[in-house]
């Protein structure tokens, strides 16, 4: 009967769910883990240098592969610097694990030297969390850990493990199997039938595409079905590459910074087939008024996001792969003329604005030129901010699990550590990392990490010197009293990069600003490329929080 | 004296270890859904608790039964109703005091 300690037994677990990347930070509670780690022939750890970097180190392996990925901090502050990261892996239904150090059991609740009740604390950010109480529970915990972050609707969960527990030595007869996905429940045949029929009577459909059509692996079905069917598409933030950028029946992202085309396709559709989305309010605008014609096919695998904010729908509680395979099957092979015309006719007259593309030191230029550099092959992750939505509308994005970006949460300093990850599960990739200056410095330090592992990352910033989205609202909103949203000090990130390690590039000095970028993105390793923009530069078009997605402020024309 | 007009029973099947009530309480804390009224015993062996709430019968019952039956130390959640509930008896004897 094999005997081992409770953190040998967790690591020998988490070999057996094929991790292979660790991200973490050790600290008094977790040595005992670590020392275990430090064992393991199969696991590389790589040392954060902020437990928020290390959790969103591990969300870029698990949006870029599909898989959970796992996490590690020491109790007390350990513990509460993963939250914000924990909290933004629930609302993008991201699988990861995350795996805290607690101090010993006997001192849970007397307010031991950095004990914070982290299981409670994690209660809300989690799709589950334990307090482990004997190395025994690990058995079952771990496996189940990874089950129910990967079934059904992904989501984070938190191990939390005393360390006493770490070191309790225990006897069992085998190891337990590594927890995987449950199987999805079995559709319901009648309403997927009805549907079909549905659609087939529709005279304008639109197909609306979230990312749960990403984690259920239905991209290439989703379009398919869109061919067969001549369904025009939207997509939200979090499902952008479900159907290429270049697709004919692509209309690009819905909802507050949409091309004016794709907002207003979607006022006049007859019916909305929603996959894997939750209608959240960035996507729909002013609910009351969003599509207000449609009859609505709501599809999703967790039943609470039926009926939660759109009532009057078909809902059909699926995996989002097995629902629009069958109506893939079912659906009539149809041309569409007239909807394919009228689609046309708005894109003509209301086209995506995009302007100054063609200069590499534009705000939309730069997201373009960068694209064009690094091929098809790279994976993008993005901050939060304009040159995040300015990403999403320009950057010509081919596939699924390709565009990592904060969509639910909206966390500044995603971007960085989300590459680093990005980069850990594909070292075949370049990662390319859109951030503005803000963004950039909420996690900086992991720069180091970056550059100790010599990753092949490339981080445009769009340098403003101000908190350039924060900026637009209070320009639009509140009558242009800019407050606290600009920088008094420029900071020199071309020499901070340097102090860390990394090559760097200011294209404000170049003289031949797309050869420089093209010949940066092209080296190996990571590397920042600073690029100047106009903090006056608004992102357009903008619905207004809380108005119409039909009431537009527009931008600049496109030259 | 509280009324039971409008109100219904939800009746949670949970596991039963120190962090349930806290899953339980803090989902509908966080959901801004009140909770008038709790009852809480272990059953059997003690490795499961039934877990009884008063609630208003609003139009976000539904959306609650859904995000309760999400929690995965709940088991199994049905709505009874108020009337002829423990509640029943306990609002008679709160308000005899
Ligand atoms: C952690 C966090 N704090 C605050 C905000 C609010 N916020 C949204 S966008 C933004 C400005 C982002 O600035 P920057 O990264 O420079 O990007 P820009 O908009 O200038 O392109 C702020 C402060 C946020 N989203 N996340």
């Amino acid at each position: 009967m094999p005997s081992m300690t409770g953190a040998e037994l967790l690591i020998r677990l988490l070999e057996r769910q094929e991790i292979t990347t660790v991200a973490g930070i050790p600290g008094g509670t977790n040595l005992p883990i670590y020392d275990a780690l430090g064992r393991s022939s199969r696991i590389r750890h790589v040392l954060a240098r902020h437990e928020q970097g290390a959790a969103f180190m591990a969300q870029g392996m698990a949006r870029s592969t599909g898989k959970p990925a796992v996490c590690m901090a020491t109790s007390g502050p350990g513990a509460t610097n993963l939250l914000t990261a924990i909290a933004d892996a629930k609302l993008d239904s991201v699988p990861i694990v995350c795996i805290t150090g607690q101090v010993p059991l006997g001192l849970v609740g007397t307010d031991a030297f950095q004990e914070m009740d982290i299981y409670g604390m994690s209660i809300p950010v989690t799709k589950h969390n334990y307090l482990v109480r004997s190395a025994r529970e690990l058995l079952h915990v771990i496996p189940e850990a990874f089950r129910i972050a990967a079934s059904g609707r992904p989501g984070p969960v938190l191990v939390d493990i005393p360390k006493d527990i770490q070191c309790q030595s225990v006897t069992f007869d085998m190891l337990p199997a590594p927890g995987t996905p449950e199987t999805s429940p079995d559709p319901d045949i009648d309403q997927l039938n009805r549907a079909a029929e549905m659609i087939s009577r529709s005279r304008k459909p639109i197909l609306y595409l979230g990312g749960g059509v990403t984690q259920s692996g239905a991209s290439e079905t989703a379009t398919r079905l869109a061919e067969k069917n001549t369904l025009p598409s939207v997509m939200t933030l979090m499902g952008l590459g479900a159907m290429p950028h270049s697709h004919p029946l692509s209309l690009g992202m819905l909802g507050m910074h949409a091309a004016k085309h794709t907002n207003l396709a979607l006022q006049e559709c007859d019916l909305l087939i929603a996959a894997g989305v939750r209608f959240d309010d960035r996507a729909t605008g002013r609910l009351e008024e969003f599509c207000p014609d449609a009859d609505i096919i709501h599809i999703d695998i967790d039943p609470s996001e039926l009926g939660k904010l759109k009532t009057d729908c078909v809902g059909i509680v699926c995996d989002v792969k097995t629902a629009l395979e069958h109506l893939l099957a079912n659906v009539q092979d149809k041309q569409r003329g007239e909807w394919v015309d009228r689609i046309a006719t708005l894109k003509r007259d209301f086209p995506a604005l995009l302007p100054k593309t063609a200069s590499p030191l534009s705000p939309y230029g730069l997201v373009r030129h960068a694209a064009e550099y690094v091929g098809p092959d790279a994976i993008v992750t993005t901050d939060v901010g304009q040159h995040q939505m300015r990403a999403a509308q320009a950057y010509p994005v081919t596939r699924a699990r390709q565009f990592l970006t904060s969509g639910g949460l909206g966390t500044m300093g995603f971007g960085l550590p989300a590459a680093i990850g990005a980069a850990l599960a594909h070292p075949d990739r370049s990662v390319i990392c859109f951030t503005g200056d803000g963004s950039l410095l909420m996690n900086i330090q992991e720069l180091a990490t970056a550059a100790e592992h010599n990753l092949n990352i490339k981080i445009v910033l769009a340098d403003n010197r101000a908190l350039g989205l924060v900026q637009q609202q209070q320009e639009l909103f509140y009558e242009n009293r800019k407050f606290a949203s600009s920088y008094g000090n420029a900071l020199d990130f071309t020499t901070i990069a340097k102090g860390f390690g990394i090559a760097s590039a200011d294209l404000a000095n170049s003289e031949d600003p797309a050869s420089d970028l093209r010949d940066i993105l092209g080296s190996n390793g990571p590397a920042l490329i600073r690029i100047p923009v106009n903090a006056a530069e608004n992102v357009y078009p903008m619905v207004p929080p809380g108005a119409a997605n039909t009431t537009m402020i527009e931008g600049a024309a496109n030259d | 004296m509280i009324s039971l007009e409008n109100r219904v029973v939800l009746e949670l099947n949970v596991n039963n270890h120190p962090g349930v009530m806290s899953h339980v309480c803090g989902l509908f804390a966080r959901r801004a859904f009140n909770v008038e009224a709790i009852l809480v015993l272990p059953l059997g062996g003690g490795e499961t608790s039934r877990i009884q709430l008063l609630v208003n019968a609003d139009q976000r019952l539904d959306q609650m039964v859904k995000q309760a039956e999400k929690l995965r130390d709940v088991h199994e959640v049905q709505v009874k109703e108020a009337a002829g509930s423990s509640f029943e008896r306990m609002v008679q004897e709160y308000s005899a005091a």
